[in-house]
């Protein structure tokens, strides 16, 4: 059967031939000249895989034996984690290029980190997890230090390194309890060694395990490295950073969940209601003082990753479907917003500091309107599509008897929409300045900027079409 | 036509995306076409939705025009009017396009300004309309944000504080509704508003931490409906942000704020409160009256010694709203009719009373009222005009200030006299400050210097008062017009909301019933 196995990783099997062959071509041939067409490839290869694993087969399907596993919740995972890296690429081209470190590496750390991706999502086995979840964080490691002459960017990949390893510790010492007291690493073996009644070994194993994703995903209190990370790494990777990994690893932690524990779901509903709390007051409280933008979208994402656990939270397939649609609305947000971070500039030089947007709607109406769209959304204010993102997971928490979180997360909402309406403050109300911002800029970011606020507006007619696709892909994880 | 509320609703909507896709530039010109192409926008809004007015059918209880699509989430779209809210839809178009030609003088950023005002008006004629409980919400809070940025960036020196304060205050008043409406959506497993009307949410009482919670779930939601129309009506003590809001923005910004913006609480009363949970208004409703008469004695004390013309005026908004709540919560017919009344009354005159400020800020920048004294020896038409809503904002009879106070004291005074007497006193102190107001603006000698040269109201102005004249007194003779239409629903809300407590049965024995 290996045939059948080696066809379902087909895609994966692609990016990853795909990265090795061109990362040894390009060290051969024109190394850093071929950057710039590589990034394109690698985000063509992106859609290209994406529309495969989107449109190819329904149903569950196994190979290796369960360790990986290819339904619907996968795909939906997949595809949302791809056409993010891909928009990510495409954007980050320009940028990078304009200040020298677009190296000929960076499209290909990115394709294999999006293997790793897609190899976590499919996991099935504790094995194949790690695998992927080693393979995402080496590559991401190694671009968030990707300007090698700055010392913040450096600083950005050796804190996440340090604290990603101590994090996979905490995960492997969890996954080696598991497997000590389930005696498989198979996620169809651990529920049934679990029955209705988790041991404390198994617990302890959980827990573990819930530490090292909520280290990946950012949650509180295991979110320290995300605003120094953010903040040094070059904005194209934090832009990154902040969508598909993001996903991915939100993706694993309700497959391990659901998948492994999925008999015990009151065992795990606090730890995760517990961390959506947190993450929700902080990445609120906390964003309120930053004056650095990309600083301040650090704690916007760890609020954010709290309102998605709080999908996840409520442990019902309708928890999952919120989850789901809720990333895929978070994404699709920060890809806009990072191409107007990413369009900030003076004199040619990026700016970060959120008080050089004084009175920008005067000079940019354009994009400032986009903006001001988008961050309304992020706040989670109707009729854009961020509120439905919210209104799905409070309607989860409460279907799962969550009502205190629901009503917790309102009022977060209510203290994160302060800092979203400062920066309209400096954008809309703000003072005559004369240091402003250039005019202008890269189209391909302006495109992506008007997509996405347009894409905020619109969504709300349908979303897309997306909340049937999520409810199918749910619907396959939580039986 | 099928959709014609739908049309009357994004007719705005549609004017601001040409505004906003096709005027280009920051001339004369262009500014001159955005106002044209606004006014032009809510002058058709108003004259199509005359003919719901005119199909209107008042004797029928229920929902008339009636469209329906699906939507995300087992949400509706769902819109409809019944005789409580097609009068506020009038309302609404009906002052619209005088804000539009009351910011004739507006100079910075006019295309955006003209944005901001049709989309609001878009979303307030939603929240009237809707008929499925996140629809509602959706143009409920989405309203925020135009009026944020109108206040932010075409408002006076300290309007940053006000448009934060107006915002956050609001944003948290609603999102505990939104709560309830997932709960009400999780318990009933509809949106649909009709059907809610009729669904009986747990009144079970149960008590938490040693607390009794009488009229059990019912309660809770309701007190969480509460919050946010308590923050929007704006009801004594939380009516904190108007004042500031209402000094801060621009005149129309103040008008559509007085006019129509506070009326979306009144209605969130009546359409969700009373028909969705009797139990839970039955036991609130005692603190909810005397609240109302907090605010009406005390608001009223409070603009007495206001400096300020429209921080008097707002805080009158408050005493007036006192009304408005105190009639909805004695829950009879005329209680509700008064309220209706009173809450449509006040759109005009406290409307007027704005823009009767803005007459005199546009030529002297000041709304300090000690700036001012004299000024009917140079502006009679003015003089006259202001006195005309000064006596209707005190509730002259003849007026209809008059017609919505006497209603409203009358329900109330069959639900709770000691709340009727405190009420009461409240139509002596407007007149004390009102007439104070006026005093000091309109009479006496004309002695500062800079008020010598002032000139009487234009054509253009007069336009605008000319609608809000009529009105009035139109009403003010003959309140019928109003009362014959939501006659009808007032009863079945009414008759329904009684049922629904004799039902429930444990209906809790309160004083003054």
């Amino acid at each position: 059967m290996i045939q059948a196995d080696l066809s379902l990783i087909l895609p994966e099997i692609m990016i990853s031939v795909y990265a090795m062959l061109a990362l040894v071509g390009a060290a051969y041939t024109g190394k850093d000249e071929l950057a710039g067409v590589l990034t394109w490839a690698t985000a063509a290869l992106f859609v290209v895989a994406a529309f495969w694993v989107g449109s190819t087969g329904g149903g569950t399907r196994e190979a290796f034996g369960g360790m990986f596993i290819d339904d619907g919740f996968a795909r939906f995972a997949k595809v949302t984690v791809l056409l993010s890296a891909a928009a990510v690429l495409v954007m980050s081209q320009g940028y990078m290029a304009a200040r020298g470190i677009l190296k000929f590496e960076y499209p290909l750390l990115i394709a294999l980190a999006a293997v790793g991706m897609m190899m976590m999502v499919s996991a099935g086995d504790l094995m194949s997890l790690y695998m992927g979840l080693e393979l995402q964080s080496l590559a991401l490691y190694v671009v968030a230090a990707l300007r090698r002459d700055s010392v913040k960017s450096t600083e950005a990949g050796l804190k996440y390194f340090v604290l990603g390893a101590l994090s996979s510790g905490l995960l492997l010492y969890g996954a080696s309890l598991t497997y000590g007291y389930a005696g498989t690493t198979l996620f169809s073996g651990i529920i049934q060694a679990t029955g209705d009644q988790v041991s404390l070994g198994l617990l302890f194993g959980l827990v573990f395990m819930a530490c090292g994703f909520a280290f990946k995903v950012s949650a509180v209190p295991f979110h320290m490295w995300t605003p120094d990370v953010y903040e040094g790494s070059p904005t194209p990777v934090t832009a990154f950073f902040a969508t598909a990994p993001k996903v991915a690893a939100m993706a694993l932690f309700a497959r391990v969940l659901h998948d492994a524990f999925g008999s015990v779901v009151g065992d795990w509903q606090q730890i995760v209601a517990f961390l959506s709390l947190l993450s929700m007051f902080l990445g609120a409280i906390a964003a309120i003082g930053q004056t650095n933008i990309k600083r301040l979208m650090a704690y916007s994402s760890i609020a954010h990753m709290g309102y998605a656990l709080m999908g996840l939270a409520s442990g019902t397939v309708f928890g999952v479907q919120a989850m789901l649609i809720y990333m895929a609305i978070y994404v699709t947000m920060n890809v806009g917003t990072f191409a107007f971070i990413m369009s900030m500039e003076k004199d040619g030089k990026p700016v970060v500091s959120i008080d050089s947007l004084h009175l920008y709607s005067r000079r940019e109406p354009g994009k400032a309107l986009a903006m001001l769209i988008l961050l309304f959304s992020l706040a989670g204010v109707p009729p854009l599509v961020g509120f439905f993102g919210k209104l799905y997971v409070l309607r989860a928490a409460v279907d799962g008897d969550l009502v205190w979180l629901a009503i917790a997360g309102v009022i977060a909402s209510v203290i994160g929409a302060f800092y979203y309406l400062r920066i309209v403050y400096y954008m809309y109300f703000g003072e005559e300045r004369d240091d402003v911002l250039d005019k202008g800029g890269s189209p391909i970011l302006y495109g992506f900027l008007m997509a996405s606020a347009a894409a905020m507006l619109i969504g709300v007619v349908n979303l897309f079409g997306i909340e049937a696709v999520a409810e199918a892909a749910a619907a396959t994880l939580v039986n | 036509m099928d959709n014609l509320l739908s049309i009357v609703t994004f007719i705005p909507a549609l004017g601001a995306l040409i505004l906003g896709v096709f005027l280009r530039g920051e001339d004369e010109a262009a500014n001159r076409n955005a106002k044209w192409l606004a006014l032009i926008a809510t002058g058709a809004t108003f004259l199509i939705s005359l003919f719901i007015l005119a199909q209107f059918d008042p004797a029928d209880t229920g929902f008339q025009f009636v469209e329906e699509g699906d939507w995300l989430l087992g949400l509706k779209y769902k819109m409809g009017v019944d005789g409580i809210s097609v009068l506020f839809v009038m309302l609404t178009t009906f002052i619209m396009p005088l804000c539009i030609a009351a910011s004739w003088n507006v100079k910075v950023r006019v295309k955006e300004y003209m944005i901001a005002f049709l989309v609001l008006e878009t979303l307030m004629l939603g929240v009237f309309m809707a008929l499925d409980l996140v629809l509602f919400y959706l143009f409920f809070e989405a309203g925020l944000i135009p009026m944020f940025l109108i206040i932010g960036i075409w408002g006076g020196k300290n309007r940053i504080y006000a448009s934060f304060k107006f915002f956050l205050y609001t944003f948290i008043g609603s999102v505990l509704m939104l709560v309830a409406m997932v709960m009400m959506f999780h318990q009933a497993g509809t949106t649909d508003i009709p059907t809610l009307m009729n669904h009986e949410f747990d009144s079970e009482s149960f008590s938490v931490l040693g607390i009794q919670i009488v009229g059990g779930v019912q309660t809770l939601m309701f007190l969480a409906f509460f919050a946010s129309f308590a923050v929007k009506m704006p009801m004594w003590p939380v009516h904190t942000w108007l004042p500031d809001a209402h000094v801060q923005a621009p005149t129309a910004g103040s008008v559509v704020l007085a006019a129509i913006l506070l009326k979306m609480g009144g209605y969130g009363f009546l359409r969700f409160s009373l028909p969705m949970f009797p139990v839970g208004s039955d036991v609130m409703a005692p603190l909810i009256l005397w609240m109302s008469a907090i605010a009406i004695v005390y608001t009223s004390l409070v603009a007495l010694v206001q400096e300020d013309m429209k921080k008097l005026i707002a805080y009158s908004s408050v005493a007036h709203m006192g009304y408005v709540t105190a009639g909805i919560f004695a829950a009879n017919q005329q209680g509700i009719d008064g309220a209706i009344f009173q809450m449509l009354s006040h759109g005009f005159i406290s409307g007027a009373l704005f823009l009767c400020v803005g007459v005199i800020y546009d030529r002297m920048h000041t709304r300090e009222i000690d700036a001012y004294g004299g000024l009917v020896n140079r502006m009679p038409a003015y003089a006259l005009i202001f006195m005309l809503f000064t006596m209707a904002n005190v509730g002259l009879p003849g007026t209809s200030g008059f017609v919505g106070e006497f209603l409203t004291l009358m329900g109330i005074f069959q639900a709770n006299t000691w709340v009727a007497m405190v009420a009461t006193s409240g139509v002596i102190l407007s007149a004390a400050y009102a007439l104070w107001l006026y005093r000091r603006v309109v009479f006496g000698a004309l002695i500062k210097e800079s008020l010598k040269t002032i000139t009487d109201m234009t054509a253009r102005e007069r336009a605008i008062f000319a609608p809000l004249v009529f009105m009035t007194i139109l009403l003010g003779v003959y309140p019928a017009l109003i009362t014959d239409i939501i006659g009808p629903s007032v009863e079945a809300l009414v008759g329904n909301y009684q049922t629904a407590l004799a039902a429930s049965g444990d209906a809790v024995q309160v004083a003054g019933h």
